[in-house]
């Protein structure tokens, strides 16, 4: 078992342990597992960066995250460190300035070792489409990591840091969390800063952690979440101590089980660890219903013609002009734009820009783009009438364990197909976190979903520590 | 509807990306296959049901006109490709 940040913060506490030893000790693993291609880049001031957290804690002065090894996904801007999104077009872009989460978590002296790695601008979900590689499973490197976040999770996987930040637009968090068998968190839509986030769908975006417990998730998120004046998407609402509330008896709570989601698609092995856990949680006294997600089938198709029009619209901004790629080609300003597009996007990048291009396109919009708001509504809707019977529902992450690598990347549609019971939490905006609970027959992770009310991230934060607790037991 | 490799041509001069004619081709075939994909939509009646963009209740948000710190221009120009002191630098836009 991995040692998780709060394990490792009261060895910390009680001088048994020290920042710069765990740093170093994470920096020489990220090092030797290269072959994984987890991180894209290592911050080596992270060591002195620790020496500095050791002098606070020794004169009482450390924060909530003290000596938390954090890993951040290229997608984040860490000012003075290049910010590539994974994707050939930034390969020497440098932020200017932090990102909003980046700040709260070094107030809290959290520690940043380095940016992981990811498909290209977010899009895929097995991270095959970096433009640097792609990351191995550390479970089973024949599979692949899942993805977009696929070196967050990896790394957290493999301990090469305690916590990583990944973001979720279609299920870039829950999906690769399941197939690394981590706890990977999708806050609600607006909870968390998206400030210093670089766009990829901005109605679907958002922030969240990797880790290795439901604690250590319940705890970053006190820090991550809130309002920030720079993003005027982040809600002004107040944020819960969701570790205070983790022991919480979930005999109080209601559970949904979508039968849609256990049926034709899902693994004999995903859907028996799935019904293990909602027989313990009635054994425990929750309350089991069953709840219906008619829309279901529809979810894929809406959100690929939603998040490839945002998409689009959101990398207009990659000409070569400012920053980014610019081709040596081109002669005229047209050219410019055209070559350095060309040559710096990768084929998966390319074609949801097209698909993108062409749902917004004159003649198209109505039937494409328009249908698929409509759709999105008569999903939340089925969500908004769900949740007036019960407090969380449950589904499978992913209907399968982590396939293998270049399994799926010649067919676009069965790669989309693996975020089905991931997306609709995105086209709703509602919490959603997976939860290791188990492995398949080829020792492969099983991770079991929980979807919550807008802004309740507590209560399946509580259910998740609930089947934790007890899978250890 | 069948998108043709005119249209993929089309589409492509407006999202200003260039493709052989291999890719073309490829990409037709695929365009077509994830187009019927999301066609499913089409199933479901939806002439009662309003467009959804926001998935959560946003307010205005205003704030005082007071003049605050912005990037510096050196640091706005940091990863400019091509650049003067003062400003980005691009291919030449209008003859003499």
């Amino acid at each position: 078992m991995a040692e998780t940040y709060r394990t490792f913060r009261k060895r910390l506490l009680a001088g048994e342990a020290s920042c710069k030893s765990a740093v170093e000790a994470y920096l020489g693993r990220a090092r030797k597992d290269s072959h994984l291609n987890a991180f894209l880049q290592l911050f080596d001031e992270a060591v002195e960066n620790a020496e500095r957290v050791d002098e606070k804690i020794k004169s009482g002065r450390a924060g909530k995250l003290a000596g938390l090894v954090l890993g951040v996904k290229d997608v984040i801007a860490v000012k003075g460190r290049r910010l590539t999104c994974g994707s050939k077009i930034l390969e020497n872009f440098e932020s200017v300035y932090d990102a909003t989460v980046i700040e709260r978590l070094r107030d809290e002296d959290a520690i940043i070792i380095g940016k992981t790695n990811m498909d290209e601008f977010a899009m895929g979900s097995s991270t095959e489409y970096s433009g640097y590689g792609p990351v191995l499973n550390p479970v089973d490197t024949s599979r692949v990591p899942g993805g977009s976040s696929g070196g967050s999770a990896a790394a957290v996987a493999a301990e090469l840091c305690h916590v990583a930040l990944g973001t979720d637009t279609g299920g870039s968090i829950r999906q690769p969390a399941s197939f690394c068998g981590v706890v990977g968190l999708k806050p609600t839509y607006g909870r968390v800063s998206r400030y210093g986030l670089v766009a990829f769908a901005s109605s679907f975006d958002v922030i969240g952690p990797f880790a290795n417990s439901v604690y250590d998730a319940a705890l970053i998120m006190e820090v991550l979440s809130g309002h920030d004046g720079l993003d005027s998407t982040s809600a002004a609402r107040p944020v819960p101590s969701y570790t205070a509330l983790l022991d919480r008896d979930v005999k109080s709570f209601r559970v949904g089980v979508a039968r849609e989601s256990l049926g034709a698609g899902v693994a004999d092995d995903v859907r028996h660890a799935l019904e293990t856990q909602i027989d313990e949680l009635r054994a425990a006294g929750a309350e089991i219903k069953e709840v219906s997600m008619p829309h279901l089938d529809y979810t894929i198709p809406t959100y690929y013609v939603l998040a490839t029009a945002e998409a689009s619209s959101n990398l207009e901004r990659y000409d070569g002009a400012r920053y980014g790629h610019r081709s040596n080609e081109a002669e005229e300003l047209e050219e410019m734009y055209v070559q350095s597009r060309t040559e710096g996007f990768g084929p998966e990048v390319k074609r949801r820009i097209m698909l993108g291009t062409f749902v917004l396109s004159a003649g198209y919009y109505d039937a494409y783009y328009r249908k698929a708001q409509r759709v999105r509504r008569l999903i939340k809707e089925d969500f908004d009438h769900a949740f007036k019977d019960v407090d969380a529902i449950i589904t499978p992450t992913a209907p399968t364990t982590a396939f293998r690598i270049g399994e799926k990347t010649s067919d676009p549609i069965q790669m989309y197909l693996s975020d089905i019971f991931t997306v609709s939490a995105n086209l709703a905006g509602i919490p959603g976190i997976s939860v290791p609970v188990g492995k398949d027959s080829s020792s492969l992770p099983i991770g079991l979903q929980l979807l919550g009310r807008q802004f309740e991230e507590e209560t399946i934060l509580t259910i998740a520590n609930h089947i934790e607790q007890s899978l250890k037991s | 509807m069948d998108v043709t490799i005119k249209d993929v041509e089309h589409i492509a001069k407006l999202a200003k990306l260039n493709f052989s004619d291999e890719e073309k081709e490829k990409f037709t075939a695929q365009f077509n296959e994830i187009l019927s994909f999301m066609q499913k939509l089409d199933e479901l009646d939806t002439s009662k049901v309003e467009p959804l963009s926001h998935v959560i209740e946003l307010e205005n948000v205003m704030r005082e006109d007071v003049v605050k710190p912005s990037l510096p221009t050196g640091d706005a120009l940091k990863n400019a490709p091509s650049k003067t002191d003062k400003f980005f630098k691009v291919p030449k836009v209008i003859e003499r």
